[in-house]
């Protein structure tokens, strides 16, 4: 047979090959018209309006948005702060109420009904009265020894909130592993604790990456609402300079930070995504 | 005109040729086998038939079609074609009734009370028409099979693929797979079939094709190629298949 290296297409096969390119050019091309063409409209529609030029004095200020960028940039080190800590402590605690969720020995029912009982809560509470109840009401308790720092109780807030979505996400990976797995590994003689750290938590946290990845983004974005509770972060700094300076830009400066922040997150996610569905669909063309 | 007719198709994954230029012609009504060892290459021949896999080189015609032409329809060409998989693939979430008749329904607008009138036909024909409105992971392995070649020949198939359809099941199984498709060989459905079953493949097979390493390395009826094989490689294939541990 003809060694790879060595093979020279048939003229059939040439003319196939040459028609393929054909139509992904013609493809690329119509999506390259069609997005500029999208593009273009929308710009025009917000720059021919009649109030665009008001509009961009208070929100496009270039000489503003070049002041307010040092200090916001600065504010945005605490919410990075807080995104670090929450984002360390919502997976450790997620993962130990998806465990104590989907334990099934009677013993634990308690357990059970607890954790069932907290995700339900604080996944039904919208964050923000969360963040209120927390940095208000804690101090207002006067607890000995309890930080009433805005930062540290808005840490907690979100990382009550977020616990609770994250450890239904793993809780769904860990009830879409087989049960024929639990079956091989325990007839391996695993214990049931075994069973879980050995065979179906790696299988479920691959299974459940990128809606994990997905929470994490919400977090670094959501980190902006401890400001509720008077933490100078970017987006309060972005307030303080709107009000000392009569000019809505830094709010958008602030924004843009935020973005900035997630992008290499949010294009993890998808790569994993791609790489995970690439993966389950090897050696197809579907 | 062959049903179906591969002319010098060719196929590689990586470095390495899976199918190096293989030529068939599958006349209406005849059954071709295809043997080899795993890694031969009979599962992927059958997935470039299906349009599952893109040939790297050659034609494959479907009533004289090009199938493999860069403008040709593939859902259409996979109406055309039943498949039946090694492992059923049947959907779980659906009855079987329910799995008979979602090509029909969906894929060829069929109404639903004529595709059920004609999957009610064809289950009660293999017998399985009580067990229309269980789920598959209520019926056995032989069962599940049966009805995963319903479900392929209830879109009306010009060509039936199968790809070693009793290999996932337990050998008393296998006997009442057999016997089906047997029965469809009678009615002169066009087959293309991928197996390991030798016994079968001599009773059903108008050709019976040796492959070896992407290659036919020989072909003929089942007298010639079973019984009295030319090949070397043939011979050790045979040896080896008919006499397990040997």
């Amino acid at each position: 047979m003809v060694a790879v290296d060595a093979w020279s297409p048939s003229p059939l096969q040439v003319e196939r090959d040459r028609l393929r390119r054909r139509a992904t050019l013609r493809s690329r091309l119509i999506a390259a018209v069609s997005t500029l063409a999208v593009g273009t409209l929308l710009v025009v529609a917000v720059t021919g309006s009649s109030g665009w030029p008001r509009v961009q004095a208070q929100f496009f200020d270039l000489a503003t948005a070049r002041d307010a960028l040092p200090t916001v940039a600065h504010a945005l080190l605490v919410n990075l702060e807080a995104l670090l800590i929450c984002g360390v402590l919502v997976p450790v605690f997620g993962m130990l109420i998806a465990i104590a969720r989907t334990t099934q020995s009677p013993v634990t029912l308690p357990l059970r009904i607890l954790a069932a009982a907290y995700t339900d809560l604080f996944r039904g509470t919208p964050l923000i009265l969360v963040l209120l109840v927390i940095g208000f009401g804690v101090p207002g308790l006067r607890l000995p020894y309890v930080p009433t720092d805005p930062l540290f109780l808005g840490v907690v807030a979100l990382t009550l909130t977020y616990t609770s979505y994250v450890a239904e996400v793993f809780r769904a990976g860990i009830e879409a592993v087989h049960p024929s797995q639990r079956a091989a590994a325990r007839s391996l003689g695993l214990s049931y604790t075994q069973t879980l750290r050995f065979v179906v938590l790696p299988q479920a946290v691959r299974k459940v990456v990128s809606p994990l990845l997905n929470d994490l983004v919400s977090l670094q974005k959501d980190s902006g609402l401890i400001s509720v509770i008077g933490a100078i972060d970017a987006v309060r700094q972005a307030q303080i300079l709107t009000a000392n300076l009569g000019n809505f830009t830094p709010y958008l400066v602030a924004g843009g930070l935020f973005v900035v922040m997630t992008i290499p997150l949010t294009r993890l996610t998808d790569y994993l995504a791609a790489r995970d569905s690439r993966r389950r669909l090897a050696g197809g063309a579907l | 005109m062959p049903v179906l007719e591969l002319q010098q198709v060719r196929k590689r994954f990586g470095q390495r040729w899976v199918l190096g230029g293989v030529d068939l012609v599958l006349p209406e009504g005849t059954a071709t086998v295809l043997i080899g060892a795993s890694g031969s290459g009979k599962s992927t021949l059958l997935r470039c038939v299906n349009l599952l896999e893109t040939v790297d080189d050659g034609s494959i015609l479907l009533d004289g079609g090009d199938i493999t032409a860069v403008r040709a329809d593939a859902d259409a060409v996979r109406r055309r074609i039943g498949v039946v998989f090694q492992a059923y693939n049947l959907f779980p979430h659906l009855s079987v009734l329910d799995n008979v008749t979602l090509g029909p329904r969906r894929a060829q607008g069929v109404a639903r009370g004529e595709a059920e009138g004609h999957a009610r036909d064809l289950l009660s024909r293999f017998g399985l028409l009580e067990k229309a409105a269980d789920y598959p992971d209520r019926l056995s392995g032989g069962q599940q099979q049966r009805v995963a070649i319903v479900r392929a020949l209830a879109t009306r198939p010009r060509l039936l693929l199968l790809d070693e359809v009793t290999s996932a099941l337990d050998p008393e199984l296998v006997g009442e797979v057999l016997s089906l498709v047997r029965d469809l060989r009678g009615e002169g459905m066009t087959m293309l079939i991928a197996t390991h079953e030798m016994g079968f493949a001599r009773e059903v097979a108008d050709e019976v094709c040796f492959l070896d390493a992407g290659s036919v390395l020989e072909r003929g009826t089942s007298q010639q190629v079973l019984a009295d094989p030319q090949q070397p490689r043939t011979r050790q294939f045979l040896q080896r298949i008919l006499t397990p541990g040997a």
